[in-house]
């Protein structure tokens, strides 16, 4: 059955549907129901993979233009699959929290939750993309729905977001164009396979060149230290639901294709590269966190939190070892859940008061305590705590990451206090102390707003206490991919017996 | 043999362009279009000639048929403007600017 | 004598040892996704989740004395934590028993001791949600038989800690002390994880057997290292010099939870966890010493700020940084130590939980008053809070026979004997301890009354007495039991290994001697200034010793000068160069290209016959250019 094919139809079905459909309300419910559908069909297909089987699973190909040897070409191994997961459990949700984000403007609905589900089509097709040009394709035209969610429907400063946002991942995406055909080109192979393209460059230096163009967009799109000022704009401005999109989905790209195309295809310039990347990833989680702490906006807050997340996960891909591999694509899934209940929680606050400035808030604990404590558990996933799944993730980057490198390893662990430092912090302006005049009347959260906010808290629960069913999916690929990259874990210094393991 | 069509070609091609450059009137520039293209196609004829092949002419023939397009949409469009600004002038037309 | 081998174990009360975590974990789940719903109930359930996990420890630890003592280390394996890094299990050994059995017993004391306690706080069911919680996690802590789970425990007793200090969250006092001690002890985790990351990396393990099994074979192991950072990690939980900060804004917290966390149980986790990597630790003498000096600097800290504080609970503060410095020292000492630090926690347990709870007795009697000064005269109004009280007193200055005069003599006799220095210190540390602990209780229950107009004093309802009493009984028998004929250390042997040759037990030895001769002295010295003498209500300004102590040794201004405001510096820098620096780069290279392309549209002046001229020249240049070339 051609899963994934059937996964993107349906969305894209439900993406006119929705257009045809006369009633707002109506039209809100039948994008839920359509993304709850493709969730089913995701968690069906998910029930079927087989970890220790083929690299690629669901596997379809189809010449697309013959003359360039491009393909439409899907199939997923473990990480891509946890990704498509995170996508299509995140629809939903964002679906369910956006359900009045829309109306303030003059916009259509409609359009609105048309752009979502035409969204989440071209998510799980960039995830599953097994040719590089298919890749890139979507890779781009996932910048359209998210340029227009932002730009049509954001807050004030919308469209000077929204350009930034798309010139800026433009930018990397044309570097990454050149750095496809060149590869078409040099490979010399005739087609955009992924995995007829592994191996064929073998002249180093050419390597490096094309590591490049496709590292800098990755970089960009993730973003990575120095590359990252559009995501606080961007977020900040989008609406809620679409910030957690993008910052938990969109971004993921970046980290997905550092980890399946830099690698993979290019691996000794990757090894090359190494040492710069970890560099850039060790600024980007202090200089994060540190940029994190002096924010007194709520959204920009926690967009530099997600740089500083972001640096934790190209450190664990570019460390290549199994744990920190592992927990990088492990983190990208943590991340999305966190940082999206963070997100969509700052959004109902926002929703109700009207402001996005922190100062504007004080004692919020004492009206509406069922959001400030959801908000709490949010923020402290963010803050990695032991029992929520952003632990096992960041925990296997940084254990993984020292196993090879010592001081960046210690360095980038300065990132477990200060995100205590901010998100403590902000906790304590907004919902602790003397309640604020203004919030005095808040509500607490709807029942709506419950049912957004708690299966992403009980995901990242459980996968707290049990991460085993996402690492069993995700350990084979790493693995895989390390062995094409031809690297091996680092061994004990003195090995001790399995049993006592 | 073919050098002279082909001076007459170059010298055609020469005053349509001169015509294109200096003259206001935009019919007259129109005219002057449509001579730099009978040169080019004059040329094509020859070289055809000259290598004995037909591609020269099959080119021929798409020019021209360009070239009558041309002449439908650009005298619509000459006829629009002079109705509207009572004026044939190509330099009057410059509203489309930076 | 060696630790025993582990032995795989299922079955029986340990086999489902794990029911000790999850029922009060269960219990917080319900009341906190509960809501209002469970208000009715809550405080009871809370007690029943409690006094459930205490039943599970005592049947655990019946079953566990029916092993012969070389196979008492029994290791519960539960599932896969992360697969490629470490399995979880439980490892219930006499250690990991003896912590659950003082977590569980005094945990549900003082629960019972919170209905009443906290009986007029309409979020009284969340109080007792977290209390489960806490204690969920800290049996976690000690039950884990490997360093991930234990760090998973270490950080949910902190969450815990958190959210209890700053239970009266619309304080801003209070909500900024939990978040103080939350980051605080995030500085120590930072050590402890790396020290695990260390851990990992040599062993490709975090088991404690597999610790265990690596040292036993040998090799370039990194043990000092491992061990300071173990030890950094241990400093944030048990509030050692230098993060001991957090310790005294933490009393913020409700006393109850002052009695529980930072007293008798979640403060001494760092002595558990020195005392649980004793493997590690005996192999480096530099972490060993570290671990002394640490344990000794604080004991002496601590009770210098004891000497100087109003506030009756800050002054306990004190007394607890003070006490667990000297199980620190005993924990640095090795095999000999062991028994006494962990005999000490426990003793400590149960007096210091017994004075802060008659602390909160005596707050819950007088308004919520904290400040001594306002106190005096209160033995004939709340006469079982003062006994309970002056038994706890009597055994944490050591007075012959009670608890403190086994455990801490053990301890200073062990020290003395390690390193005379160190032990010495120790010794005088016992003298101020008899200081401000008599300080304490003659400013508060002898005297002249200083109360302030509204207060009504009145005896405590039988619901918090009774935990006093319960608390006192195990405060004046559990030294004598635990360390004469070195029972607790013979019983702890299996699990921390023990010297060849017991210590035996001497009645007035001339250490101990002296150190009761200082002892008297403090006391009596605190006799004459706050005893017999007349107490003023507003405090003196004091000596600059005084002001140094008052201000917990400057620690507070120390980290703000170090940390706090470089570190808001560097925040306010870093924004900067955000928005100006890199954004600022971004957004010139857009008007840069957006300014040039302003200009360069300028070339479109909508004459034609310009663009025609152009296009001519253009094809003149490209032709001409091709002659060129094509002539080169």
């Amino acid at each position: 059955m051609p899963w994934l094919s059937i996964l993107m139809g349906v969305s894209v079905l439900g993406a006119l549907g929705v257009t045809l459909v006369r009633n707002d309300k109506l039209a809100k419910q039948f994008t839920l129901g359509v993304s709850l559908v493709v969730l089913a069909l995701a968690i069906a297909m998910a029930v079927g993979f087989n970890p220790n089987g083929d690299k690629f699973q669901f596997v379809e190909k189809y010449v697309w233009i013959r003359s360039f040897g491009v393909h439409y070409a899907v199939g997923v191994d473990g990480i891509a699959l946890v990704l498509i997961l995170l996508s299509v459990v995140l629809v939903p949700i964002v679906v369910l929290a956006s359900w009045h984000d829309a109306e303030a403007g003059k916009r259509s609905v409609r359009t609105y939750f048309s752009l979502l589900l035409v969204l989440e089509a071209m998510m799980i097709g960039v995830f599953a993309a097994t040719d590089v040009f298919l890749f890139y394709v979507f890779f781009e035209a996932m910048l359209i729905p998210m340029y227009f969610m932002i730009g049509s429907y954001g807050g004030a400063q919308r469209s000077y977001a929204a350009v930034k946002f798309l010139l800026y991942s433009l930018f990397g995406g044309l570097l990454m164009l050149v750095a496809v055909i060149a590869l078409y080109s040099i490979a010399d192979k005739h087609t955009f396979m992924f995995s007829d393209l592994i191996g064929t460059i073998q002249d180093v230096n050419t390597q490096k060149w094309l590591f490049l163009g496709f590292f800098i967009a990755f970089a960009i799109k993730a973003p990575l230290w120095p590359f990252h000022t559009w995501l606080p704009d961007a977020a900040a401005q989008a609406p809620a639901g679409a910030a957690v999109l993008l910052v938990g989905v969109l971004d993921k790209v970046g980290t997905y294709g550092m980890l399946r195309f830099c690698l993979e295809l290019f691996p000794d310039a990757a090894k090359y590269f190494t040492p710069l990347v970890i560099t850039l990833s060790v600024i980007g989680i202090v200089y994060g966190a540190i940029v994190a702490i002096g924010q007194t906006d709520m959204k920009r807050l926690i967009a530099y939190t997600s740089v500083s997340h972001f640096g934790f996960i190209a450190m664990g891909v570019f460390a290549m070892t199994t744990n920190a591999g592992a927990g990088a694509t492990l983190y990208m899934v943590n991340h999305g859940f966190s940082t999206g209940a963070l997100f969509l929680i700052a959004g109902f606050l926002i929703h109700r008061r009207g402001s996005q400035y922190i100062a504007d808030y004080g004692g919020v604990q004492k009206v509406a305590p069922v959001l400030a404590g959801t908000f709490l558990v949010a923020g402290l996933s963010s803050l990695s705590l032991p029992g929520l799944s952003t632990f096992v993730s960041e925990f296997m980057v940084l254990v993984g990451t020292y196993q090879r490198y010592l001081v960046p390893a210690i360095i980038a662990t300065t990132g477990v206090v200060l995100a205590a430092i901010y998100v403590l912090w902000m906790y304590q302006r907004t919902m602790n102390g003397p309640t604020a005049e203004s919030v005095k009347k808040l509500p607490d959260l709807s029942v709506r707003e419950k049912w957004v906010i708690a299966p992403l808290l009980a995901l990242l629960l459980v996968f707290g206490f049990y991460p085993k069913p996402l690492l069993d999916m995700i350990h084979p690929a790493v693995k895989s991919t390390l062995t094409t990259v031809q690297v091996s874990d680092p061994a004990a210094v003195v090995p001790v017996a399995k049993e006592a393991q | 043999m073919t050098t002279h069509y082909l001076v007459l070609s170059a010298l055609l091609f020469a005053i349509g362009g001169v015509g294109v450059l200096v003259r206001r009137n935009a019919i007259v520039v129109f005219m002057c279009v449509e001579l730099m293209l009978n040169a080019c196609n004059l040329a094509f004829v020859t070289f055809a000639r000259q290598n004995g092949n037909l591609d020269g002419q099959v080119i021929a023939f798409f020019v021209m048929i360009v070239a009558a397009a041309e002449v439908v949409i650009g005298l619509a469009i000459i006829v629009t403007i002079f109705r509207t600004r009572r004026s044939a002038s190509v330099d009057d037309a410059s509203l489309l600017k930076y | 004598m060696e630790p025993a081998e582990i032995i795989q174990h299922s079955g029986g009360v340990i086999g489902a040892s794990w029911l000790m975590i999850a029922l009060p974990l269960l219990g917080a789940a319900i009341l906190l996704l509960g809501g209002r719903r469970t208000d009715r109930f809550g405080h009871l359930l809370g007690v029943a989740m409690s006094v459930a996990a205490f039943v599970v420890a005592a049947l655990a630890f019946f079953q566990l004395l029916g092993f012969a003592p070389g196979e008492r280390r029994r290791g519960v394996s539960l599932y896969d934590l992360i697969p490629g890094i470490t399995k979880i299990g439980l490892l219930v050994d006499p250690l990991s028993i003896s912590f659950c059995l003082l977590i569980t017993f005094v945990g549900s004391l003082i629960h019972i001791y919170s209905i009443g306690y906290m009986a007029h706080d309409p979020a009284r069911r969340r109080f007792f949600a977290y209390l489960n919680l806490f204690v969920a996690a800290m049996l976690l802590l000690v039950l884990a038989d490997n360093y991930l789970g234990l760090y998973v425990g270490w950080e949910g007793v902190g969450l815990a800690s958190y959210l209890l200090i700053g239970f009266w969250q619309h304080k801003p006092s209070a909500a900024t002390a939990a978040k103080k001690a939350f980051i605080v002890n995030r500085v120590g985790d930072f050590g402890l994880a790396i020290g695990i990351f260390t851990i990992f990396a040599t062993f490709h393990s975090v088991s404690y057997a597999g610790v265990a099994d690596g040292i036993a074979k040998g090799g370039s192991i990194p043990f000092t290292a491992i061990g300071l950072l173990l030890l950094l990690g241990a400093c944030g939980k048990s509030a050692q010099l230098p993060l001991q900060s957090w310790l005294l804004d933490a009393m913020e917290g409700p006393t109850p939870v002052s009695a529980l966390i930072h007293a008798a149980t979640m403060v001494t986790a760092g002595v558990y966890l020195v005392v649980r990597s004793g493997p590690i630790f005996q192999a480096t003498d530099t972490a060993q010493l570290v671990v002394t000096i640490v344990g000794v600097a604080t004991l002496l800290a601590g009770a210098i700020i004891g000497t100087a504080k109003d506030d009756i609970k800050k002054a306990l503060a004190g007394s607890t940084m003070s006490q667990i410095g000297y199980m620190m020292l005993a924990a640095g000492i090795g095999p000999a130590g062991y028994a006494f630090a962990i005999a000490h926690l426990i003793t400590h347990g149960f007096f210091k939980a017994d004075m802060f709870l008659g602390a909160g007795s005596v707050m819950h009697a007088m308004n919520d008053e904290v400040d001594m000064r306002k106190y005096g005269g209160l033995r004939k109004l709340m006469p079982i809070t003062f006994v309970t009280f002056f038994i706890g007193y009597l055994a944490i200055i050591g007075f012959p026979l009670l608890s403190g005069y086994f455990t801490k003599d053990g301890i200073i006799e062990t020290a003395v004997e390690h390193n005379a220095i160190l032990g010495w210190l120790a010794v005088l540390g016992a003298g101020i301890t008899g200081f401000y602990m008599s300080r304490l209780v003659f400013m508060t229950f002898f005297g002249k009354k200083r109360w302030e107009a509204d207060a009504h004093p009145h005896e405590s309802p039988a619901v918090m007495t009774w935990p006093l009493i319960i608390l006192s009984v195990g405060a004046v028998v559990l030294g004598a039991f635990l360390v004469l004929g070195n029972r607790f250390m013979i019983f702890l042997a299996p699990a921390v290994g023990r010297p060849e040759e017991l210590p035996s037990f001497a009645p007035f030895s001339p250490t101990g001697l002296v150190t009761l001769a200082l002892v008297a002295v403090g006391a009596g010295f605190a006799w004459v200034r706050y005893g017999s003498a007349e107490v003023p209500a507003v405090a003196p300004r004091g000596s600059f010793l005084t002001t140094f102590a008052r201000r917990d040794l400057y620690g507070d201004a120390l980290n703000e000068a170090l940390f706090m405001r470089p570190g808001q510096w560097l925040t306010r820098l870093a924004v900067f160069f955000d928005n100006r620096g890199i954004d600022g780069l971004v957004n010139s290279l857009a008007a840069l290209i957006g300014g040039t392309s302003g200009r360069m549209r300028k070339v479109q002046t909508g004459f034609v016959r310009s663009y025609a001229l152009s296009i001519f020249v253009g094809a003149a240049v490209l032709v001409g250019a091709w002659f060129v070339v094509g002539n080169l």
